[in-house]
């Protein structure tokens, strides 16, 4: 138990954190149809704004985050309007592609602004640790947890019960008809980028929580973000959320439990395990765990 | 069962113009792909609760006044009026807004959402809380979803989908697709509405079943509506006026029995009388 409980509570943290970070990349696929690879690039701008506002201008860490969450919505409002708008009505493989190149630009914006140092988010955290007996855990995990699933809980509903949501869902499977009905798809997109870059600016700040601290290299934490999604479905956020939890904790009990078990395989072997999970679950079902088939008439 | 009427549950549909005011103008619309004139300087007008068809052979462009009139096409030359508002140069969104609802020769339903999904979209414009009240007055945006959702529900009942309304649309067969894209017209509460072919592929029984829908909105909302399409039968049946186009021309433009007197009309679609040539 002094293993395994604390291994699948830090599995859980990391694992909420990926979920959070899925979540943003199914919010702008539901609404465009596109996936959207500067996501780390988000996510790494929104863990620096997160650092800037709470360890340089002194903030109290909540308001911090919540104005990192709003500059980086700018942000992604602002990508999208100079990026990614001129591409509607273009295949959705063109856009996808362009959003390799927003990740480049906007990764080399983010090792500017953060230096050769590692930053701190300023989280009240810490390596602070919760005691029960034997069993201890780490605070900031079940930080990771609270507010990965309270946000994702959130953007839930109001993509689920708004018209907000519904309207996002008709943009991505036909604009056309969507204008019909009195849609302002373009402002659709926007929202969609906002929303998506707010999330994963938090995910960012969680990223940097705890040990973590930021540096320029803490983006490739979110490439776990594509096996999430891929597991999860694409446009499904029960799904991400599921198959976060399934990969943050297989990803740490690999961690806890290989080295001792199965030493043969080798150092650093929990890296590899997402990707292992994601391919034999593919071979079963090839939409992911939660995705929509294509409804067809036969 | 619903005890509300349809007219109760629209009630955004009515239109208070002065007599003699078209609800519709537009003259001179000239519409050009590349070299070809997909509709040559063509004018028509349409009152406040008439029930306008545009008829012609194929190609003849009546779809191509449908997306001029939604915004989707944009003529080179001439204008169209709503309301006292210029539609040319609109975007579709800003149309459908001022009240102009539409449904497609090639049904455009969104597949994958349910019947009520779908209609619950033809209300976005009508849910007018943003995306702050959606996140803060939960109680407020909660509200509005429920009222518009008893609209929707009054449609369902009128069109007689109830026993699919939490179906995936793309899983319905033709003719109810039909029904649900006029709900989901009908569910932005137009003040005109623009029905392309409404019954175009359908069974005798089916093809009733539309014109009923059809005369029923008309008598209970007094919509204004332009009617496209190929059953010469119910456009003479259900038309106040009949506008006849041939080669984005309009050839004729009257009562029904004028129109299907006239020599013009016969001639564009029985071709040339014998022994003319």
């Amino acid at each position: 138990m002094e293993v395994l409980l604390p291994a699948l509570v830090r599995g859980l943290g990391i694992g909420s954190t990926y979920a959070l970070l899925a979540v943003s990349i199914v919010v702008i696929y539901r609404a465009t149809e596109v996936v959207n690879f500067a996501q780390p690039a988000l996510m790494i701008l929104g863990a620096y704004f997160t650092s800037l506002f709470v360890t340089s201008i002194g903030l109290p860490f909540p308001v911090g985050v919540v104005a990192a969450m709003v500059a980086m919505a700018a942000v992604g409002a602002l990508t999208e309007r100079v990026a990614m708008r001129p591409l509607v009505g273009q295949p959705v493989f063109a856009a996808a592609m362009v959003t390799v190149g927003v990740l480049i630009v906007l990764t080399a914006v983010a090792n500017r602004l953060i230096g050769p140092d590692i930053l701190t988010v300023g989280d009240p955290w810490g390596l602070e640790r919760l005691e029960f007996g034997t069993i201890a855990i780490f605070q900031v995990d079940v930080a990771k947890i609270v507010l990965s699933l309270g946000a994702i809980g959130a953007v839930g509903l109001l993509l689920k019960r708004s018209r907000i949501g519904l309207a996002m869902r008709a943009t991505s499977l036909d604009q056309e008809t969507a204008l019909a009905q009195g849609v302002d798809v373009g402002r659709m997109f926007s929202l969609a980028w906002a929303m998506s870059a707010a999330l994963a600016a938090l995910a960012g700040m969680l990223i940097g929580t705890g040990a973590g601290g930021v540096e320029a290299t803490t983006a490739l934490v979110a490439l776990k973000a594509l096996p999430v999604i891929i597991l999860g479905g694409i446009d499904s956020i029960q799904g991400a959320v599921v198959a976060g939890l399934v990969i943050g904790v297989a990803e740490s009990l690999a961690r806890a439990y290989q080295p001792e078990y199965a030493p043969w395989l080798g150092a650093n072997f929990d890296i590899i395990v997402p990707y292992l999970v994601l391919i034999v679950s593919l071979m079963v079902r090839p939409y992911g765990l939660f995705g929509t088939p294509e409804v067809q008439r036969v | 069962m619903s005890t509300r009427i349809l007219s109760e549950a629209l009630t955004g549909t009515s239109v208070d113009l002065p007599a003699g005011t078209p609800l519709l103008e537009a003259d001179g619309i000239e519409l050009r792909f590349g070299g070809t004139r997909a509709i040559d300087g063509v004018g028509f007008d349409v009152r406040p609760g008439e029930l306008f068809a545009v008829i012609g052979p194929n190609g003849a462009g009546k779809t191509s006044i449908f997306n001029c009139i939604s915004g989707v096409y944009r003529p080179q030359q001439g204008s169209i009026r709503f309301l006292g508002a210029e539609l040319v140069g609109e975007r579709p969104d800003r149309i459908a807004k001022r009240g102009v609802a539409r449904t497609f020769q090639n049904i455009e339903l969104f597949d994958n959402l349910t019947v009520v999904e779908n209609l619950m979209l033809g209300r976005h414009q009508h849910l007018d809380y943003g995306v702050l009240d959606a996140m803060r007055y939960l109680g407020r945006a909660r509200r509005a979803e429920l009222a518009n959702r008893r609209i929707v529900e009054d449609i369902v009942d009128f069109l007689e989908i109830a026993a699919q309304r939490k179906l995936p649309v793309g899983m319905l067969p033709y003719g109810v697709k039909k029904r649900v894209e006029l709900g989901r017209a009908l569910a932005m509460e137009p003040k005109l509405l623009l029905l392309d072919e409404p019954v175009a592929g359908m069974n005798a029984e089916e093809t009733e079943d539309m014109a009923r829908f059809i005369l029923d909105i008309r008598s209970e909302l007094d919509t204004a509506m332009i009617l496209v399409e190929h059953d010469m039968g119910l456009v003479m049946d259900l038309a106040d006026r009949v506008m006849v186009m041939d080669f984005g021309r309009r050839i004729a433009l009257g009562e029904p029995a004028a129109v299907q007197a006239d020599p013009a009309v016969i001639q564009a679609y029985l071709g040339e009388p014998e022994g003319s040539t």
